[in-house]
């Protein structure tokens, strides 16, 4: 059997919405992937140290409060802090085009804005972990 | 790691979950220090709070300044293989707190309540140095007993919905508690279900059973208060007391090591074995050109 890849889906900041983070989990575990969930209103010292104690492959980052240019790049900065130089990040939530090149300029690999088909996520991540 | 690197241990427990071959190079050095530590199991039907009341413990625990290691089971999907791992987030008030290292594990195909790589990822937890080793099992219904086999001190976490004496009485995962919790103990029906458990535990003496030398107690916790927590953390320590002042122990973790030598067993003998069944096994039997015990001792053999 083939190793499952570890993802760790994470909400930061004061954002209680999270089915669309449910929803995300769900499909990754339907996927084949172990799927690690932070639960609600996470600090970005919080989600770096799940990452590492779970060892995780990618990071998944939900927030629909308008604060990720803040907490994505402060995330980011954690996980290397903590040495985790090799995992994949990714946001989604309500975040605007012009944004997404400030984000992927801080470290956050790829953006899945509302409507992305729960496809074309799998489809990325198995594209992209298996040659990390 | 041994010097408390927790990054170090991801990576060594990540060794063990996918049964590297690195992974037993490293398990000879761990299995040295292993044995010294309490190992608890916290196991109980799906929702009981076995995980809230984990992070209760890991909080008294903290408060005595011990290291606390969890590990924490759940299922893996017979269809996807995927999982959810989703005890973390209930422990997340102990995220960031350094003498705290917490991984989850996904059960990976087998049955149990626990996974095949458990014995690797508490040696693992060992050699950081924990004080304490928490194992959370899967959700378990009345047969998975594994858990007794693998940690010192076994908690059965009931809620007092759980149902009447009867159900107590039960062979199966009630006979395997050390320490027997009635949790969510700020609902109705506490006092009841305490006092069936404890009907139930003391039927007496069975025919040709050696005298026990530990009577499990009952201890009605709420993870959600607190309240009882306090009482289950002592009661859980002199359990582990008695362990060390009787020969009990050592049986124990004989017991423990003739079931990480059955795990290791049927990873690299049973399983093997069955990683060869493939189609043209299945359609010579569907052709009924050998039969199914024919088949098997040709898969052992080879």
């Amino acid at each position: 059997m083939d190793k499952p890849f570890r993802i760790l889906i994470a909400k930061p900041g004061l954002d209680g919405h999270d089915r669309g983070a449910k929803v995300i989990v769900r499909a990754l575990r339907d996927a084949g992937f172990e799927v690690i969930y932070t639960g609600i209103r996470q600090t970005p010292e919080m989600i770096a140290t799940a990452a590492m104690q779970e060892d995780v492959d990618a990071v998944g980052l939900s927030l629909l409060s308008g604060a990720h240019l803040t907490l994505f790049p402060a995330i980011c900065k954690e996980l290397k802090k903590k040495g985790l130089k090799n995992i994949l990040v990714l946001g989604g939530g309500i975040i605007p085009d012009e944004d997404v090149s400030v984000l992927k300029k801080a470290g956050i690999d790829r953006v899945f804005g509302p409507g992305t088909p729960l496809s074309s996520i799998v489809d990325y991540l198995k594209e992209k972990l298996p040659a990390r | 790691m041994r010097r408390g690197d927790h990054a170090a241990a991801s990576r060594a427990l990540s060794l063990v979950i996918d049964e590297d071959p690195l992974a037993e190079v490293l398990a000879k050095d761990f299995f040295k220090s292993s044995g010294t530590v309490q190992k608890l199991g916290v196991s109980g039907p799906p929702g009981a709070g076995k995980s809230t009341l984990t992070g209760r413990l890991i909080g008294d625990f903290r408060s005595l300044k011990l290291k606390v290691g969890i590990l924490a089971v759940d299922p893996s999907s017979s269809i996807s293989g995927g999982a959810f791992l989703g005890d973390r987030l209930r422990i997340m008030e102990h995220a960031t707190d350094p003498g705290v290292f917490i991984r989850s594990l996904a059960s990976r195909g087998m049955i149990g309540g626990l996974t095949h790589t458990i014995f690797g990822a508490i040696h693992v937890l060992e050699a950081l140095g924990c004080d304490k080793i928490i194992v959370e099992t899967v959700g378990t219904g009345q047969d998975e007993v594994d858990i007794a086999s693998v940690v010192d001190t076994v908690l059965y976490v009931t809620t007092p919905a759980m149902g009447d004496e009867i159900q107590a009485m039960k062979a199966g995962a009630m006979e395997i508690g050390d320490v027997f919790v009635v949790n969510k103990a700020d609902l109705a029906g506490k006092d009841k279900a305490v006092s069936d458990l404890k009907g139930a535990l003391g039927l007496g003496q069975s025919a040709g059973q050696a005298l026990k030398a530990w009577e499990p107690p009952v201890v009605a916790t709420s993870a959600l208060t607190g309240e009882g927590v306090a009482e289950l953390a002592k009661t859980l320590e002199s359990h582990w007391t008695h362990l060390q002042n009787s020969p009990e122990g050592r049986v124990r973790l004989k017991n423990q090591h003739a079931t990480e030598l059955r795990f290791w067993v049927h990873r690299h003998v049973v399983k093997n074995a069955l990683d060869r069944v493939n189609d043209a096994l299945l359609e010579a039997l569907v052709a009924r050109k050998t039969d199914p015990a024919s088949a098997g001792r040709r898969l052992l053999s080879r």
